[in-house]
């Protein structure tokens, strides 16, 4: 019987650049300023690196391919080296490699490095990826805020939500992001905006307006991981830990079987439900003390706050107008800026999360930190609702 | 010959007719080029027809031809040849009348044949085969014209597609008898590595074409028909410069009020499928017994005669696809969408869209006749067909059989209006939709006017264009989903 991986693995050292747009800096630089604040906070150096899982998803973009363009920056001593990829999710997927190597004895010290250059395109947005050989003859060519605005239509028509209460509620999670991200130095984007402006923003895809979309940014961030022996070892007292870390991959039912109706994400709350049973939370909403969750899109993150059931379903508009999920609100989402105003380098983006809740845990936050940090979850949704890979883990402190 | 030794009748058993929803007010035209186009106001009149981004003479073809079958009473399959006539084929050497055959579903037994080189085409093809008397046959005719800026073809082209399933029982007009006359009449030309026509003078082809040509293949077929001048109640004349159909019915001894409309104000000129258009709206409209004479003009003259049956006059099919329309008052959509301008397109539009041909063979089924599977342990429709059943409680492996999801009556689950993404025509509309029978889909939407589309709108499936790919000529098909309008369906 599966124990889980409560406990089992610490983190001892994390480093995340400044996201944004980074002209002047390629890949190299991103990882390369990522990993330097991560060793140095650990107190390891590049020879006790045993493994390593490289994240990123639009590789054609800037590194290419496999596990070579880690290895070679960083000048790793001929360890295994893995590539990952899954969507959004990617990032958290290579802590995902590195968190079960430790875990299984394999190895010792392993790392998890996620970064993304997407800003050699030329254009704004993210860029349209080849999708496979059958797929392109048939998919409609959608987008990210396409394929998540399809979200809003299908939630209004669940729960009978007027259009201007959706797109209010909508408009106070990117507000309420941009005045996070205008505290934190390392944010993409850092000037508030009103709830006018969210609501007068050209229109992307209907519903969603320029304001209910994430940054499209360059970044890097990383995280090292040991046993909690070792931890203890390097004088990490109260050390993070990995509580759970879940992945649940539609399987097509979404898109091509007649039972679910748009409104939600069946994946999240698959992969919510299997972390909390692992990270023995009993009730989120109580026990959680923050969460990084995937607002690409605004209406994704009200939309995730019911699938991690941290509103009860067609409740999170009501909540997010409460203030529930603001700053100094009974359950912060997103205190350091989110996707929306942090920025979204994909790669990196599931490993700046945990990024986050590593310096609150650790009482690192400066002036965001929020008392009394204990538990929090980090979220991720790659793909579109109709068929996604969705990430949920939950971090904590050693032995809490 | 019957038994008895009269004739058997033979003749047009269904006909279905697709006209773009896109109409540009003529209008736009004199204010677009009227400062160096004074001559266009005397065209500035009424409107044409002109097909979306997504629309070529392949997918109007395939429209008009579901229309033709529609009301048929024999099963698809009974359809043993199909024929594509059109002077505006998206492709030289891929036979198009096979993508046609492809979406309806024909199967492979089908004989197919592409018919062009002339506006005659059109009506041609729907001789040669009303004279062959062989049951089964679809004749579909559609055009996609082009026209430069500016020229007066640009105010007078209109893009159409008309079908007429052809045999001998439940007949809607009985084919009584025709005639052609060819001759190397050169009004205008298109090279074939060209895109737009060169004309000679309007009043040449009016006196030496239009009214010395077309009435010997007219008499012809009277002669063939038996029937007198006097006695046709409808006479098609595609349309063309003022007049000149009262002059032919004149000289001909027709009355004048058999003279039809040549849907110029509302199409403007169809090319090929122009006469096979106006005859459909003669048998919508024709009481039983009306003679009906069609001419078809191109190098020559075909001349057709009918007797309608009354069998066909109770539907508005015909009107309405004349009268569903989006109204464009300016040039802009129009210009762009015909390739009158060069449009910035933007970075989006650069994606390399080559289609590899192996994954379209393999999924030829899927992707033009929009084939899916039903799981036989369960019964679960899906799209696409797969390995294993996509129902959790079921997961059978390799229990589906073929399923055509193309006419089934949709639904709206979610949907949306993309403007980031590329698309001639933006926004992009798609979204998931949930066939009524089961089985669901992404599937880009078709024909939308803002406010058409709702969660559990209904919806009907469309085979349209999916993408271009300019680097090497080549256009992927597949089906969307089109709002469901009055009258349609």
């Amino acid at each position: 019987m599966a124990t889980g991986i409560r406990d089992k693995v610490a983190i001892v050292g994390m480093g995340c650049t400044r996201f944004g747009e980074r002209w002047n800096d390629g890949a190299e630089d991103l990882m390369a300023e990522a990993y330097a604040e991560a060793l140095a906070d650990s107190g390891l150096a590049t020879k006790d690196i045993q493994a390593a899982w490289l994240a990123t998803a639009n590789e054609d973009l800037h590194v290419g391919r496999g596990g070579i363009p880690l290895a070679t920056t960083l000048r790793l001593p001929y360890i295994p080296v893995t590539r990952v990829e899954n969507f959004c999710a990617s990032g958290t997927e290579a802590l995902r490699g590195a968190v079960y190597a430790v875990a299984s004895g394999a190895c010792d010290v392993a790392l998890a490095l996620g970064v993304e250059k997407l800003k050699d395109t030329g254009y704004g947005g993210l860029p349209q990826r080849a999708r496979g050989s059958l797929n392109a003859l048939w998919w409609p060519s959608y987008t990210a805020p396409g394929s998540f605005a399809q979200l809003a239509e299908a939630y209004r028509a669940r729960h009978g939500v007027a259009r201007a209460d959706l797109k209010r509620a909508m408009a106070h999670v990117s507000v309420k992001s941009h005045a996070n991200g205008a505290k934190n130095p390392k944010a993409h984007l850092r000037k508030p905006i009103t709830e006018q402006a969210a609501l007068d923003a050209p229109m992307v895809a209907e519903p969603l307006g320029l304001f209910d979309c994430c940054g499209v940014s360059d970044g890097a961030a990383c995280a090292i991981v040991t046993t909690p022996d070792i931890a203890r070892g390097l004088g990490k007292r109260n050390a993070v830990s990995v509580k759970a870390l879940q992945l649940a991959v539609s399987n097509g039912a979404e898109s091509g079987f007649g039972a679910w109706d748009g409104s939600h994400v069946v994946t999240a709350r698959i992969a919510a439900r299997r972390a909390y049973a692992e990270a023995g939370v009993a009730d989120p909403r109580r026990d959680l003390s923050l969460t990084e969750v995937h607002d690409c899109f605004s209406i994704t993150e009200l939309v995730t706050m019911e699938d991690l059931g941290l509103s009860r379903e067609g409740g999170a508009v009501r909540d997010a107008l409460d203030g529930v999920f603001d700053a100094d609100g009974a359950l912060p989402c997103q205190i350091d800026g989110g996707l929306k105003c942090f920025g979204h380098p994909i790669g990196a983006s599931g490993l700046r999360m945990v990024y986050e809740l590593y310096l609150q845990l650790l009482g690192r936050a400066g002036p965001r930190q929020r008392p009394d940090v204990r538990l929090g979850l980090t979220h991720n949704l790659g793909g579109a609702p109709h068929q996604n890979v969705c990430s949920v883990a939950i971090v904590g402190r050693l032995g809490e | 010959m019957s038994r008895d030794g009269t004739r058997e009748q033979f003749g047009v058993t269904g006909f279905g007719v697709h006209v773009p929803r896109l109409r540009l007010d003529r209008r736009a035209l004199l204010d677009q080029h009227g400062w160096s186009h004074k001559g266009l106001k005397a065209l500035a009149k009424g409107q044409r027809s002109f097909a979306d981004w997504d629309e070529d003479s392949v997918t109007m073809a395939v429209a008009a031809a579901r229309g033709a079958l529609a009301g048929q009473p024999v099963e698809r399959r009974a359809i043993a040849a199909l024929t594509l006539a059109s002077t505006s084929l998206p492709f030289a050497d891929r036979q198009n009348a096979g993508i046609v055959a492809a979406a309806l579903g024909l199967g492979e037994r089908v004989a197919t044949l592409d018919v062009t080189g002339s506006l005659r085409a059109g009506s041609s093809a729907l001789l040669a085969g009303l004279r062959g008397r062989s049951a089964g046959l679809l004749i579909v005719a559609a055009e996609s014209r082009r026209a430069k800026a500016a020229s007066p073809q640009e105010a007078t082209y209109g893009d159409a597609a008309a079908a007429f399933a052809l045999g001998r029982d439940n007949l809607l007009a009985e084919f009584l008898g025709g005639a052609t006359l060819t001759v190397d009449f050169v009004d205008h030309y298109r090279a074939s590595t060209a895109l737009h026509d060169y004309a000679w003078e309007d009043r040449w082809i009016r006196d030496e074409g239009w009214l010395t040509i077309a009435p010997r293949a007219a008499r012809a077929a009277l002669e063939d028909s038996g029937v007198s001048a006097a006695e046709v109640a409808h006479l098609i004349l595609p349309p063309g410069q003022p007049r000149v159909a009262a002059t032919l019915a004149e000289q001909l001894g027709i009355p004048a009020s058999a003279v039809r409309d040549g849907l110029d104000s509302r199409v403007g000129h169809s090319g090929a499928a122009h006469p096979l258009l106006m005859l459909a709206h003669a048998l919508e409209q024709a009481r039983a017994g009306d003679l009906i004479l069609v001419i078809g003009f191109g190098q020559g003259a075909d001349a057709l005669v009918f007797r309608a049956t009354g069998a066909a006059g109770t539907g508005a099919v015909v009107e309405t696809a004349l009268a569903a329309g989006r109204v464009e008052t300016g040039y802009g959509r129009f210009a762009a969408l015909t390739g009158s301008v060069e449009r910035d397109e933007g970075m989006r539009a650069e994606l390399d869209l080559q289609t590899p041909l192996t994954v379209l063979h393999r999924k030829r089924d899927m992707l033009l006749g929009l084939v899916g599977g039903r799981c036989a342990a369960c019964g679960t429709r899906q799209f696409p067909k797969a390995r294993v059943c996509v129902n959790p409680d079921c997961n059978a492996w390799d229990a589906q059989e073929d399923v055509r999801l193309a006419d089934d009556p949709a639904r709206v689950v979610t949907w949306t209006a993309d403007h980031l993404t590329y698309c001639p025509s933006p926004p992009a509309h798609y979204g998931l939709i949930q066939f009524e029978a089961g089985g669901r889909l992404l599937a880009g939407y078709a024909d939308v006017d803002p406010g058409d589309l709702s969660v559990g709108a209904p919806l009907r499936m469309v085979f349209r264009v999916k993408d271009y790919d300019p680097r090497r000529d080549f256009r992927r098909y597949f089906w969307k989903a089109a709002p469901l309008r009055g009258g349609e369906g």
